[in-house]
C-alpha cells in the first residue's frame, strides 16, 4: 500500500519536493564528504612531500629487514636516507656537516632543486647523486668555498661535488641547519667508514604510495615500534603548515555541517506540505475504517522507501558531482587528488534517514490524527498538535547529525544554540515586523497592499517562513564571514614581506656592523637575536635528562637535544605571556627564564621551578617566572626558552636573524658573505613558496566547499517558498477571477516576497555577525569585529533569493487559466 | 431560441447585458484519446434574465460556465459579453472584462483563507482600482447580515456564512452579470434555502444578469429559464 501510494505521489508530483530535499541532503553531506576526504588525502599527501615520502619511520639505530619486509606490499614503494653529522672538508676549508645518505629513488614525494654550475638555472633532479659525487646545500658550499668540480672529503672518502641543493623535498623541517649539508649516494656510505658502531646516525626508511596501503603500512608499523624507532608524518612537521592544515580541516568540517542543516530545513518544509496534500486522503481513509496503525504504516512506510531510494540516488549524484569537482580542483592545485572511500556514501545514507525521519516522520505522523469529519468539512481547521513534538524531535535530530558532524561538542554546540538564537530572534523579529505591517494595513492600496498584507495575514505561516529563510540566510551569510575571515587571515599569516633569509652564526663584534650593511641593503629595521646553546642538566634541583621521558618521545628528544636559549629585554609582539610575569625592561636581580607554553606542558616544567643548563661546560640555572605563547607563523625565529638581560652574559653566544630580501636583490647573500666570511645565510625563499603553495591550495578547497553548500542554501529558499504554494496557487487563480491582471498579482508576489526577504536578509546578517564573532573567538582563535555591510548585502540577497525562488516557484500562478487551478485546487 | 441564435454572429447586435455563445466546444486531450466535454453550444442570454444551466454529473456544466466566465478558453466557437468576443482577448483583457462586469459565486466559497471578510469582499474592488472599498464593502456585508463578523476569517465562519461573504463579494462590485456554480452544494439544506433566497434577492435589487449552474431542479426552477446539459450538448432551453 505504501508502495502503491509512493508511485502514485511520485507520478502526481506530490511527494517530489520532499524526495527532491532528501536527495539535496545526502548529495549534499556526501558530496561535500567526498570532496572533503579527497582534499584531505591529497593535502596530506602534499604535505608529505615535505617528508620526502607518505610517511617515514625513524630510528636510532640500523633497521633490520623485517621493517624492509614490512613496507613490501602492493603499492607502496619505499628508500631509506642516513644522516649524521660528520666534519666536510674542501681544499683548507672545514665544517662540521650534515652529512645525508639517500638510497635509489629518494624522495618518493617531492623534488631536489639543484643547480649543475654556480650560476646555472635551477632545475629538478630526477635522480640521485651518482656513485662517486656528492650534492651540497648551496649555503653549506657558499661556506666551504666549494665549486663544482671540487673533491669534497668526508670520512675516509673523497668524492666529487656535481651539484648544489636549493631545495630539499624536506627542507622545511630544518631551516635552522647551519652546517654544510652533503648528500651522498647510499652505496657510497660503507666506504667512507663513518658508519660504526657508536655513531649518531638517523636511520629513515621512507614509504609512499597508495593510500590504503600507507595506511596498512602505517597500522603495522604502530604496533611494532621499538625503542628509539618513531613514525613521522606531517604533523610533526613545521607548526605552521599543521596549524593550516588543522584549519582547513575544521572549516571543511564546517561547510559539511551547514549543508547538513540546510537539507534538514529543507526536508521539514517538504515534509509539512506533503502532510497537507494528504490531509483529505488521509481523512477518507479515517472514514473508510482504517486505523491509525494503518495510517502511520502508510505513510512512514512511504517516506522509508523515499528515504532509501533518495539516499541511493543522492549517493550517485554525489559520486558524480565529486569527479567532475574532484577533477577541477586536481586541475587547479595542480596535485594528484587520491579517489575517495566510502565512508562518505555510508555518511550520506545516515544522514539522509536521520534528516528524514528526525525532521519528515513528525508532520507526517500528524496524519494519523486527521478527523475523519474532514470530508465533509473541507473547512475544517487541522492544526497540528505534534508541532512541539515534531520541533523537539527535529532538535534533537539536528543537535545528534551536528556533534556528529562537528567532530566537537564546542562546533556543535555553538551551532545548535547559534541556530535555536537565531529562530528565537528572527521569530520576535517577523512578529514585531507582522504588527507593523498590520497597522499599516488600511493605508496601501491595491496588489502592493495585498502583497505586503500577506505577510500579516498569514502571521504564522509567515513567521515559519521568515524564520527559515532566515536560517538558510544566516548559514550563507556565516560562511561568508567565516571564510573570508579566514582567507584573510591566512594571508595576513603569510604577508608578502615575510623573512626570507635566515641569518645564522652571527658573532656578537659583528651585530653593529651586519646591522649596518642590512640597512645599506635595504632593510629597514633588521633585529639580530642572540642564541646560546644549552643541554638540559636539571630540574628544580633534580638531574634530568632525555630519559626522564621515556613515555613521551618529543619530550624526549626535546630534552636529549641542545637548548637554543636567548635572552631579551622586552616581550616581542608575536608572544603573550599566559602565565607569570614578564620581568621589566630593566632586567632582575636573580636570573629569571620565560618558557614557551607548550614546551612546558611537554616537559612537565611549572611557573617556580629552577632550571638548568650546561652551556659549554658552564652552569645556568633561572628561575621559570613566565609561560609564553608564541605566534609562530611571524616567521621571525622564536625561542623556546628566553633568559632574562643580563642573566646570559658571559656564556658564548652567536646571533640570527630572519629579514627579507627583495626578489630584485640578487647579490644580498653574496654582498654580506664576502664580507662576512663566517655567516650562514639561509634562503628560504623555497621554504616560504612551499608554504604559501600549500595555504593557496587549502583556500582553493575551502572556496569550492563553500561553493557547494551555497547552491544548497539557495534550494532551501525554494523548498521554503513552495510549502505555501497551494495557498498562492489558490489565491491567484481568486484574484484572476475576480478581475485581477497578471501585473497585479506579479506586483502582489513580488511585494510579499521582497517584504519576506527583506526581513529575512536583515535579521539573519545580526545572527550571522553575532554568531560569527563566537565562531571567529572561540573556534579559530581569531580576532573579529562586526562588519555592518553585511547588514546590506544580507537584505539584498534575501530579498533577490526569495523573489527569484518565490516567482520561480510561483509562476504557474500567473500562467494557469484560473479555472484549471481552482479545478485542481479543489479536487 | 438557441438554435436561431447558433447562426448569429459573434459581434452581432443584441441588447445590453447579453451574453452569447456561438458553436461552442470544448475538447480535452487525453493520453489515448481525446474527450470532448462540449460540443456545439449556442444561446444568448438577455440582459437581466436569470437562467439556469441544469444536468447531471459529468454533463458539462461547470466546463460551460467556465467558458462562459471567460475563466477558460473554447475549444471551437466564441462567447461574447456586450458585444466583445471573449476568446479574442487575453487573459488579462478577460480578467479586465470579468472585474468590470462580471461576478461570482462558487460552490466551496473560493474565499481567501488569509483574508478577513471585509479584506475578501474589498478584494475586487481593489483589483480594479477603487480607492475606498471599505465603505461599501461594509455596507453589503451588514445587507447580508454580517455586519458583526467582518474581521472574522473565513475559518471562522461556518458555511453559511462563508457564502454570504461570498454573495457580498459577487455583489459589491454591481455586475452586469453573476455566475453561481452550485451555490448551495456545500450547505445543508435550510441554510442552502436562506442563501438562494439572498441571491434572488439581491439579483432583483441590483438587476444583474444571473447565470446559475444546479443540478437542484427545484432551484432552477427559480430561473425564468432554464437550459439543459447532457453529455455535453444543450438538450433543452
Amino acid at each position: 500500500m505504501a508502495w502503491r501510494q509512493l508511485r502514485r505521489d511520485l507520478a502526481a508530483g506530490e511527494i517530489r519536493i520532499l524526495l527532491a530535499a532528501l536527495l539535496l541532503a545526502v548529495m549534499a553531506v556526501s558530496a561535500v564528504g567526498f570532496l572533503t576526504d579527497r582534499a584531505e588525502r591529497g593535502l596530506a599527501m602534499e604535505a608529505n612531500r615535505l617528508l620526502g615520502g607518505d610517511a617515514v619511520l625513524r630510528a636510532d639505530e640500523p633497521l633490520s629487514d623485517s621493517w624492509r619486509a614490512a613496507a613490501a606490499i602492493p603499492g607502496l614503494r619505499q628508500t631509506e636516507t642516513r644522516g649524521f653529522p660528520s666534519m666536510v672538508r674542501v681544499g683548507e676549508a672545514l665544517k662540521l656537516g650534515d652529512v645525508r645518505a639517500i638510497g635509489a629513488g629518494f624522495p618518493l614525494r617531492g623534488n631536489f632543486h639543484v643547480q649543475m654550475a654556480a650560476n646555472a638555472p635551477e632545475i629538478i633532479a630526477h635522480s640521485i647523486p651518482a656513485r662517486g659525487s656528492v650534492w651540497m646545500s648551496r649555503a653549506g658550499a657558499q661556506a666551504l668555498a666549494a665549486k663544482i668540480g671540487d673533491p669534497v672529503h668526508v670520512g675516509a672518502s673523497t668524492l666529487t661535488l656535481t651539484a648544489l641543493v636549493t631545495q630539499e623535498p624536506d627542507a622545511a623541517l630544518d631551516v635552522f641547519s647551519t652546517g654544510p649539508k652533503v648528500f651522498l649516494n647510499l652505496a657510497d656510505l660503507p666506504a667512507t667508514g663513518l658508519e660504526q658502531e657508536g655513531s649518531r646516525i638517523t636511520y629513515r626508511l621512507i614509504v609512499a604510495g597508495e593510500p590504503s596501503a600507507v595506511e596498512s603500512f602505517l597500522a603495522t608499523a604502530k604496533q611494532h615500534l621499538g625503542r628509539g624507532q618513531r613514525l613521522e608524518t606531517v604533523a610533526d612537521a613545521r607548526p605552521e603548515i599543521r596549524s593550516a592544515l588543522d584549519r582547513a580541516g575544521r572549516f571543511l568540517g564546517l561547510a559539511a555541517l551547514v549543508s547538513v542543516v540546510l537539507a534538514a530545513v529543507a526536508v521539514a518544509m517538504a515534509a509539512r506540505r506533503h502532510s497537507a496534500r494528504h490531509l483529505a486522503g488521509s481523512a477518507v481513509m479515517r472514514c473508510l475504517g482504517a486505523s491509525q496503525r494503518t495510517l502511520v504504516g502508510i505513510h512512514v512506510g512511504e517516506l522509508l522507501m523515499l528515504g532509501v531510494i533518495g539516499s541511493a540516488v543522492g549517493v550517485l549524484c554525489a559520486l558524480a558531482l565529486q569527479s567532475v569537482a574532484g577533477a577541477w580542483l586536481a586541475q587547479s592545485l595542480g596535485l594528484a587528488i587520491p579517489p575517495a572511500g566510502w565512508r562518505p556514501a555510508f555518511e550520506g545514507f545516515a544522514v539522509g534517514l536521520t534528516v528524514l525521519f528526525t525532521f519528515g516522520v513528525p508532520p507526517v505522523l500528524a496524519l494519523r490524527r486527521v478527523p475523519a469529519l474532514l470530508v465533509l468539512r473541507r473547512d475544517l481547521d487541522v492544526g497540528e498538535p505534534s508541532a512541539w513534538v515534531a520541533g523537539a524531535v527535529g532538535l534533537a535530530g539536528l543537535a545528534m547529525l551536528l556533534w556528529w558532524k562537528a567532530g566537537s561538542p564546542a562546533l556543535g554546540t555553538a551551532m545548535l544554540i547559534g541556530i535555536l538564537v537565531t529562530l528565537a530572534v528572527l521569530a520576535t523579529l517577523a512578529f514585531a515586523l507582522i504588527a507593523l505591517v498590520r497597522r499599516l494595513r488600511s493605508r496601501l492600496h491595491g496588489p502592493w497592499r495585498y502583497g505586503l498584507a500577506n505577510v500579516s495575514r498569514r502571521a504564522g505561516a509567515s513567521v515559519a517562513q521568515i524564520s527559515s529563510l532566515g536560517l538558510g540566510l544566516m548559514v550563507l551569510l556565516l560562511l561568508t564571514f567565516v571564510r573570508t575571515d579566514l582567507l584573510s587571515r591566512w594571508q595576513q599569516a603569510l604577508p608578502a614581506d615575510a623573512p626570507n633569509r635566515f641569518l645564522v652564526n652571527v658573532q656578537p663584534e659583528q651585530v653593529a656592523p651586519i646591522t649596518d650593511a642590512l640597512k645599506k641593503l635595504g632593510v629597514a629595521s633588521p633585529t639580530l637575536y642572540p642564541m646560546i646553546r644549552g643541554r638540559l642538566i636539571e630540574v628544580d634541583g633534580k638531574p634530568a635528562s632525555g630519559a626522564d621521558y621515556t613515555d613521551d618521545d618529543r619530550a624526549k628528544r626535546l630534552a636529549e637535544r641542545e637548548f637554543n636559549l636567548s635572552f631579551a629585554k622586552t616581550l616581542r609582539a608575536d608572544n603573550e605571556v599566559t602565565a607569570g610575569k614578564f620581568w621589566s625592561a630593566g632586567g632582575s636581580a636573580t636570573p629569571e627564564i620565560s618558557v614557551e607554553q607548550e614546551l612546558a606542558t611537554t616537559l612537565h616544567w611549572r611557573l617556580g621551578e629552577r632550571v638548568a643548563f650546561d652551556i659549554a661546560g658552564q652552569r645556568y640555572e633561572a628561575k621559570i617566572t613566565s609561560l609564553r605563547k608564541v605566534d609562530w607563523q611571524s616567521f621571525q625565529p622564536n625561542f623556546f626558552v628566553i633568559g632574562s638581560p643580563g642573566s646570559l652574559d658571559g656564556y658564548p653566544a652567536s646571533y640570527i636573524g630572519a629579514v627579507h630580501a627583495s626578489s630584485t636583490q640578487t647579490g644580498f647573500t653574496n654582498t654580506l658573505v664576502e664580507r662576512f666570511p663566517n655567516l650562514t645565510v639561509v634562503d628560504i625563499d623555497a621554504v616560504i613558496a612551499q608554504i604559501r603553495s600549500t595555504v593557496d591550495q587549502v583556500s582553493l578547497v575551502v572556496e569550492a566547499v563553500f561553493y557547494f553548500s551555497l547552491v544548497a542554501g539557495i534550494l532551501v529558499l525554494l523548498a521554503s517558498v513552495s510549502a505555501s504554494q497551494d495557498e498562492r496557487l489558490l489565491e491567484g487563480a481568486v484574484m484572476r477571477v475576480l478581475g485581477g491582471s497578471r501585473r497585479q498579482l506579479l506586483l502582489a508576489q513580488a511585494s510579499e516576497f521582497a517584504a519576506i526577504g527583506l526581513l529575512s536578509g536583515v535579521t539573519a546578517a545580526i545572527a550571522a555577525m553575532a554568531l560569527a564573532g563566537v565562531v571567529a573567538k572561540k573556534v579559530f582563535d581569531l580576532p573579529w569585529s562586526p562588519d555592518w555591510k553585511m547588514l546590506l548585502i544580507g537584505s539584498v540577497l534575501g530579498m533577490l533569493a526569495a523573489m527569484v525562488a518565490g516567482m520561480l516557484a510561483t509562476r504557474r500562478v500567473l500562467r494557469a487559466p484560473p479555472s484549471v487551478t481552482l479545478r485542481e485546487l479543489q479536487e | 431560441m438557441t438554435s436561431s441564435m447558433a447562426a448569429s454572429p459573434p459581434h452581432s447586435s443584441v441588447g445590453a447585458g447579453a451574453l452569447t455563445a456561438a458553436g461552442l466546444g470544448k475538447r480535452v486531450r487525453l493520453p489515448d484519446h481525446e474527450l470532448t466535454i462540449l460540443a456545439d453550444v449556442s444561446f444568448t442570454i438577455r440582459s437581466g434574465e436569470a437562467v439556469a444551466i441544469v444536468g447531471a454529473s459529468g454533463s458539462g456544466k461547470s466546463t460551460l460556465l467556465s467558458l462562459l466566465a471567460g475563466l477558460d478558453l473554447p475549444s471551437t466557437g466564441s462567447v461574447s459579453l456586450d458585444d466583445i468576443v471573449l476568446s479574442a482577448l487575453d487573459e488579462d483583457g478577460r480578467a479586465r472584462i470579468r472585474g468590470e462586469k462580471v461576478g461570482f459565486v462558487f460552490q466551496s466559497f473560493q474565499l481567501l483563507p488569509a483574508l478577513t471578510a471585509i479584506e475578501n469582499v474589498m478584494l475586487p474592488l481593489e483589483l480594479r482600482g477603487d480607492r475606498d472599498a471599505q465603505a461599501p464593502a461594509k455596507k453589503i456585508l451588514e445587507r447580508v447580515g454580517l455586519g458583526e463578523r467582518l474581521e472574522h476569517y473565513p475559518r471562522q465562519l461556518s458555511g453559511g456564512e462563508q457564502q454570504r461573504v461570498a454573495l457580498a463579494r459577487a455583489f459589491v462590485t454591481e455586475p452586469d452579470l453573476l455566475f453561481a456554480d452550485e451555490p448551495t452544494g456545500n450547505l445543508d439544506t435550510d441554510t442552502g434555502r436562506a442563501i438562494v433566497d439572498l441571491l434572488f434577492e439581491l439579483n432583483a435589487q441590483h438587476g444583474t444578469t444571473l447565470v446559475l449552474v444546479t443540478h437542484d431542479e427545484r432551484l432552477a426552477a427559480r430561473c425564468s429559464r432554464v437550459l439543459r446539459l447532457a453529455a455535453g450538448r444543450l438538450v433543452s432551453a
